[in-house]
């Protein structure tokens, strides 16, 4: 089976509002998957759909290619976008309560409990309360209980808000690990820089569609635009920068460079390869600096935005 | 299941625990008694006092009628002027001054008291009865009616009333079933109350915490709210069960104080009790081990599940349609009001007349029944009437917890939203 997860034609409704039309996404074995989305684009939904909290008006979720079973919350942990811990209980009592409700027997919840406290250098917390942690503290609780009965499928909504940067470095790398040890994990987020970083796949939502999705390299593949930013040395770059604006669509562009470089981006047509703009380059200027434009996920996510805007 | 049963004992432990649960059942039971104790001891320093009334009586008619009681004393003042003894009454600070007049018919016109203070109701009577008697008398030696056979003639009655099973009941003790039926169906309304808003607060509770997602991405929401209602219901009867020994241990201290075995209670046991204690206060005891104490027990345990499960679903609906307790008000009017309903009708209707037909509809509406219905077991219920009762208010529950778990699904994950009634419909619908 190829893919773990696949959600089809899932559509959902409240009220007059629609929440997800038609929206279809399929998760690879083993890959970690990017759902993005402004806020209020349905991606929460289709969260709580894969989860079974709410259901769908229309549309099936497979898990390992057989419709979702009310069972297979054993296989899925779900770190939601709003979440806590109850305030008055202790740390090791509520998370022995939590881990028991995903399934797992007593004896077997606090063996893990004990190995993740100590992996995370919690130990000392068990009977401490949570009003007694601080936000970051409570997250990593919050962490260790979504991950504690080894899920195959991981669902991660806006993992790192509200963390601060060592914490977030800290599960970032536990993700990692999680995923090298086999786990599938979807994350649902609109912060952009950590889908660079850690995405094979994503899914972009827009006002309750699915507007894009695929593979992270191929989707940035079909967004390149031939373009090229260069750094150009030159006896005059004034008038080189005027002979390179009649042959080809050139723009601005800032990078950082120790020499005093005439610094441009260069798009080419569809016929044009580097190689020629090299060759044309070569006998005009000192070329210190080459380099392909290849679009963030960020400028994918706004150019098709808006588009669809 | 094996979740639900994980619930219960979560919600029950999270309320045993609390602090506030443990002074309450310890707690409140002690005040209790120290409030009747209190009240009993204000009563009897109030009768405990001497009053002394000064008489003053120009007809000379009344210096023989007016005897010394515990609490009154008359003191015969009619030697001196009425300022005198005006001025005399005033200083010593007596209670007041009787003036009769001297030429006193049968309309009292005339008679006069002077006080401080207004008297109380009971003794203006009792001085009105004594006057009215002896006039009473002078009118009845004027037309020649013979005083001593006029009361042999006077008939007592007494009606002695009995149910068809043979118990026998007396107006004391129908005082008792009143004070029994209705103490049974107040705690319960206490009880209804107390603990919805503990299942309130604990929905609540779970949204502001915003640990809801993550425990509905395990379970069904139906059966976090199912588990939550059970375990506070759990609590409440740890709770009422430790009243109900409390009060047992107590009964039976007091029982072993009167010399009483309430297991072989008998007639001739109820005389050997009258040696010790009053008549009244053995006929008290009698009264209320004669009450249906076990199946007021017993109804009390299943009108409470009952009812407490039909509000605590709405108080549980409510918790989940709101970000906050001050966010409730506008909700808990119509919860209130139905059981303030229960308990006005119990206090006049079913005291009036336990099986009128105000009484009995009361008793059969499942949102006033359980609190009506205690009041009226103590009087004798017939059983095809609890029957119904029963029957309708667990079809009752099951419609209303269908409702409020749809409410309550949609609810625990709506945030910042200010639910009024018209959201509350359209969530139906989700």
């Amino acid at each position: 089976m190829e893919n773990l997860l696949v959600a089809e034609n899932i559509y959902k409704q409240f009220g007059n509002f629609t929440a997800l039309n038609n929206v279809s996404i399929a998760i690879p074995r083993g890959s970690i998957f990017g759902l993005l989305g402004p806020n209020g684009a349905g991606k929460t939904t289709l969260l709580r759909i894969i989860n079974q909290i709410t259901m769908p008006d229309r549309g099936q979720v497979y898990l390992d290619g057989k419709p979702l079973h009310p069972d297979d919350i054993a296989h899925i942990g779900y770190l939601p976008e709003e979440r806590g811990l109850y305030k008055s209980m202790k740390v090791g009592e509520q998370a022995l309560y939590l881990a028991r409700l995903k399934g797992l027997s007593k004896t077997e919840a606090k063996t893990r409990l004990e190995y993740w406290f100590k992996k995370l250098q919690i130990e000392g917390w068990w009977d401490k309360k949570i009003q007694e942690l601080s936000k970051g503290m409570a997250q990593k609780i919050q962490f260790i209980i979504t991950v504690l009965h080894q899920p195959k499928l991981l669902i991660f909504d806006e993992p790192f808000s509200g963390f601060d940067p060592v914490n977030a470095g800290l599960i970032k790398n536990e993700i990692l690990q999680l995923k090298e040890e086999g786990a599938t994990i979807l994350f649902s987020t609109h912060r952009m820089e950590s889908v660079e970083e850690l995405c094979d796949y994503m899914a972009l939502i827009h006002k309750s569609n699915k507007l894009l999705d695929g593979k992270v390299s191929e989707i940035k593949r079909a967004y390149k635009s031939n373009t090229y930013e260069v750094g150009l040395e030159s006896e005059n770059n004034a008038v080189l920068f005027a002979e390179l604006n009649e042959k080809f669509v050139i723009g601005n562009t800032n990078f950082k460079s120790i020499n005093d470089d005439l610094k441009l981006t260069i798009q080419l047509n569809n016929q044009e390869t580097p190689n020629q703009l090299l060759e044309y380059l070569l006998g005009r200027a000192r070329i210190n600096h080459f380099v392909e434009v290849i679009p963030s996920v960020n400028d994918i996510f706004i150019k098709t935005v808006t588009q669809n805007a | 299941m094996r979740n639900l049963k994980l619930i219960i004992q979560r919600e029950y432990l999270a309320r045993v625990r609390n602090k506030t649960f443990i002074i309450m059942t310890f707690l409140s039971p002690l005040f209790l008694i120290g409030m009747f104790a209190l009240i009993a001891y204000l009563s009897m320093l109030n009768s405990s006092e001497q009053r002394i009334i000064g008489l003053y009586d120009e007809s000379e008619m009344f210096a023989t009628e007016f005897k010394d009681q515990e609490q009154v004393q008359y003191l015969d003042l009619s030697g001196k002027t009425l300022e005198q003894a005006k001025s005399l009454v005033n200083e010593q600070e007596y209670y007041g001054l009787l003036y009769i007049p001297e030429n006193i018919d049968k309309t009292l016109e005339g008679v006069q008291f002077f006080g401080k203070e207004s008297p109380g109701l009971g003794t203006v009577q009792a001085i009105e009865k004594t006057i009215a008697d002896r006039l009473t008398r002078e009118e009845l030696i004027e037309r020649g009616i013979d005083v001593n056979q006029l009361n042999e003639a006077r008939t007592e009655v007494k009606i002695e009333i009995q149910n068809f099973s043979g118990q026998r009941t007396s107006k004391m003790s129908n005082y008792i079933k009143m004070f029994f039926g209705g103490a049974a169906g107040y705690l319960l309304m206490m009880f209804i109350i107390i603990y919805g808003n503990m299942v309130m607060r604990s929905v609540i509770e779970e949204k502001t915490n915003r640990i809801i997602e993550i425990i509905v991405s395990s379970v069904k929401p139906i059966q976090l709210m199912m588990g939550k209602v059970l375990g506070t219901s759990l609590a409440g009867i740890t709770q009422f069960t430790i009243w109900v020994i409390l009060a047992g241990a107590l009964a039976m201290i007091s029982f072993y104080v009167l010399g009483i075995d309430i297991f072989t209670v008998q007639k001739s046991q109820l005389e050997s009790i009258e040696q010790i204690a009053k008549p009244q206060v053995a006929q008290l005891v009698m009264d209320v081990i004669n009450l249906p104490i076990l199946s007021l027990i017993i109804f009390f345990l299943i009108y409470f599940i009952g009812g407490y499960f039909l509000y605590s679903a709405i108080y549980a609906a409510i918790g989940a349609a709101v970000d906050s307790e001050t966010d409730t008000q506008q909700f808990m009017f119509p919860v209130i009001l139905p059981l303030m309903l229960g308990i006005y009708v119990g206090f006049f209707s079913v005291i009036e007349n336990p099986h009128g037909s105000v009484s009995t509809i009361f008793s059969m509406i499942p949102l006033t029944s359980p609190i009506v219905m205690l009041m009226r077991i103590p009087f004798g219920v017939p059983w095809w009437e609890l029957a119904i009762s029963v029957t309708i208010l667990i079809l009752t529950n099951f419609a209303v917890i269908w409702l409020a778990a749809k409410i309550y699904r949609v609810g625990i994950l709506m945030y910042g939203k200010k639910a009024s009634y018209k959201e509350l419909f359209k969530w139906l619908k989700y």
